[in-house]
């Protein structure tokens, strides 16, 4: 038995089939008076569980980041295209933004234990919990896009009445209000990801706002590219190309950030959803550049690979944190090396 | 006291800053885990006290931990670790006995294989049964035999809610539903909470978690109900060794600091105190403890930080990119006015 004074060596090669959370050798720098007399255990987890609880959400949290991105990039090309006469876009973006809606309100209410207590989020405005910040801005932002969606379903025979022309001339304004709820609604989700102890979605904070703006940019323009004719979504093909390009740009940073976290994006089930997601957006932007210019066809594919992309993306980094809470090394290692930095 | 500290950093007074007037000094535990027996009987007092349910009667298959973790059904837990330990310099004359070196390193990597392979990756433990897949008539270890014992040390330590002084959970239930007592802790109210699961990832320490069958967020309470009148909580009032001291914080910093510098002295240089200092992460924790060994070992974070801290740097940058995507939207539009 010798003394073993250094940070000790478990030697490497051949502990390649061992998980590397178990082994970890640093002793001594920790502000306890311990002896360096002793060989390091081999533990640096308890039993290699988990530090952290999983989140509890399941696919209804990522399938309701890609709705509630999707239904602010609609609002927003549906203001545009209301200001600059576009009214095919602007009822094709107003109804999906709507839907979008729609969907993110059955998806967030049902997700959780208690559905029929949704109401109690209503009790508080909480600046440090995203969640709350997130709760005013969609109540905020819903009523501008229902009543703008429902001036584009109003049946014509109602225009000339009454409440057909209140609803007519409060339209505009409705979508203005939701175009200004707008770029909350798709970048508060970042901050609600990042804002837990989630080590990937934490350690991702600088770059996941970038990633979902520019992905609920992309959804909304797919949505415009989808449903209005070729001759008016120019600017949601532009607003698709622009969103895409800061979705794959950004998460190509995120991929890099330094540190072993970034493993979790990298690896497994969130690194296949994510490559997808890229192949799909970049796909559906190249398209909406080139071909969806002219064919209306190929305007609905890229509409769709964009939607398809945008969604793979939030379920791709949804993954990713659940994978970085269920290895420990994902908390312990990051931290002690976060001890040694400061040298305890 | 600055408001900066409100989210993160040393703050004297939590249930001051959380508003309340004219309270109590804030109390806490202090978790001895040197002179912890492994006994469990906090464990059981809280549940009898709390009536949380039962979690599933499991036989994880490793050491004497059949509880897993804390969890929404688990406010205590006591972990069990069996470490190879030898003496210092000497050689105890054990190492060359034919059978080899204690089992637990093997059974723990069998375990925690099974448990990767779980839903949540073993983060049910402490809330629900987990299967395993491996049923067995030994008890673990049991067939190697009293001979085949070598040098090795029992570390045992009961955990529980650390009702830190900026708690990630608290910080981000959107509901109000968890909220700073007079007595500097951190409490669900069951008739707010609606499920929403936000705290279970704010947590650092994975502590909260969700009742299935219930869908409401559960953790420890500091046994509210006690202290308010004037009891101490369940545990620490169960606890045979005193491993688990109750009182005001102050008083176990101060006593939490004697008792490391008696164990220095007589030659346990490995012991630790984890959760004690108002400068770390979460400004220190109102449950702390005394290891001897790092805190990884017993599944505790080494530094825990409150997602918090970072929360005006992820405004900031939600903020940039929601002006890059109106900038964006504008361009869209203005960029080309041909079509």
């Amino acid at each position: 038995m010798t003394a073993d004074p250094g940070p000790r060596q478990d030697g490497p090669p051949q502990d390649g089939q061992r998980r590397d959370g178990r082994r970890r050798g640093r002793r001594g720098d920790d502000g306890s008076r311990e002896q360096l007399a002793v060989p390091r255990v081999k533990f640096e987890s308890y039993y290699g569980r988990p530090v952290l609880k999983p989140p509890v959400w399941e696919w209804k949290i990522p399938a309701y980041l890609f709705t509630g991105g999707l239904s602010a990039g609609s609002a927003l090309l549906a203001a545009g295209a209301d200001l600059t006469g576009r009214p095919a876009l602007r009822r094709a973006t107003r109804l999906g933004g709507f839907a979008g809606l729609l969907a993110s309100t059955y998806l967030l209410v049902t997700d959780l234990g208690r559905p029929e207590r949704f109401h109690h989020m209503l009790r508080v405005a909480k600046p440090s919990s995203p969640m709350s910040v997130g709760t005013w801005i969609l109540l905020a932002y819903g009523p501008g896009s229902a009543l703008a969606a429902t001036a584009e379903l109003m049946p014509p025979q109602l225009r000339a009445t009454l409440p057909g022309r209140l609803l007519q001339a409060a339209a505009r304004p409705a979508g203005l209000s939701a175009a200004f709820f707008a770029p909350g609604l798709a970048s508060y989700t970042a901050v609600l990801l990042s804002q837990t102890a989630v080590p990937a979605w934490h350690g991702a904070h600088r770059e996941l706002p970038f990633v979902f703006t520019g992905s609920a940019a992309a959804s909304g323009g797919g949505v415009g590219m989808l449903f209005a004719p070729v001759s008016e979504a120019g600017p949601a093909r532009r607003l698709a190309v622009a969103g895409a390009a800061a979705e794959l740009a950004v998460s190509r940073l995120v991929d890099r950030r330094p540190g072993l976290v970034t493993e979790a994006f990298t690896t497994g089930r969130a690194h296949q959803l994510r490559r997808r997601a890229e192949y799909l957006t970049l796909g559906g932007a190249v398209a909406a550049a080139t071909v969806a210019r002219r064919s209306r066809l190929a305007a609905v594919a890229a509409g769709l690979a964009l939607l398809g992309g945008s969604a793979l993306q939030r379920f791709g980094t949804f993954e990713a944190g659940v994978a970085s809470t269920k290895d420990p090394k994902y908390v312990v290692q990051p931290q002690r090396a976060r001890l040694a930095a400061r040298g305890q | 006291m600055t408001l900066e500290h409100s989210l993160y950093g040393p703050l004297s007074d939590p249930a001051g800053n959380a508003g309340h007037q004219d309270h109590p000094p804030r109390v806490g535990f202090f978790t001895d885990t040197s002179v912890c027996i492994g006994c469990k009987a906090c464990e059981v007092a809280c549940k009898e006290w709390n009536a949380v349910p039962e979690d599933g009667l499991n036989l994880l298959g490793m050491s004497f931990d059949n509880t897993g973790m804390l969890g929404a059904d688990s406010w205590r837990h006591v972990a069990f670790i069996e470490q190879q330990r030898p003496l210092g310099h000497q050689d105890p004359g054990l190492s060359e006995l034919p059978t080899g070196p204690s089992v637990a390193e093997a059974a723990a990597e069998v375990v925690a294989d099974a448990l990767r392979q779980t839903e949540r990756g073993g983060g049910d433990l402490g809330t629900a049964p987990v299967d395993l897949g491996f049923p067995s008539f030994q008890l673990p270890g049991a067939a190697t035999g009293a001979e085949t014992r070598t040098q090795f040390r029992w570390l045992m330590a009961s955990d529980v809610c650390k009702h830190c002084t900026h708690a990630g959970c608290l910080d981000v239930c959107p509901t109000g539903a968890l909220f700073r007592t007079e007595f500097g802790s951190v409490v669900v109210q069951q008739d707010i909470c609606n499920g929403c699961g936000y705290c279970v990832s704010g947590c650092p320490y994975g502590v909260i978690d969700r009742r299935h069958d219930d869908g409401r967020a559960w953790k420890c309470t500091l046994c509210y109900d006690r202290l308010r009148g004037d009891l101490e909580p369940a545990c620490a009032k169960a606890c045979p060794t005193e491993s688990i001291q109750f009182g005001p914080l102050d008083e176990l910093r101060e006593r939490a600091a004697q008792r490391l510098d008696y164990l220095h002295e007589a030659g346990v240089p490995e012991a630790r105190l984890y959760g004690h200092d108002p400068d770390d992460g979460v400004g220190g924790d109102g449950a702390f403890f005394l290891l001897l060994d790092e805190p990884e070992v017993y599944g505790l974070p080494p530094d825990p930080v409150v997602p918090t801290r970072d929360l005006p740097s992820m405004w900031k940058h939600a903020g940039m990119a929601a002006a890059v995507l109106v900038g964006a939207s504008l361009s869209a539009f203005l960029g080309r006015r041909r079509r």
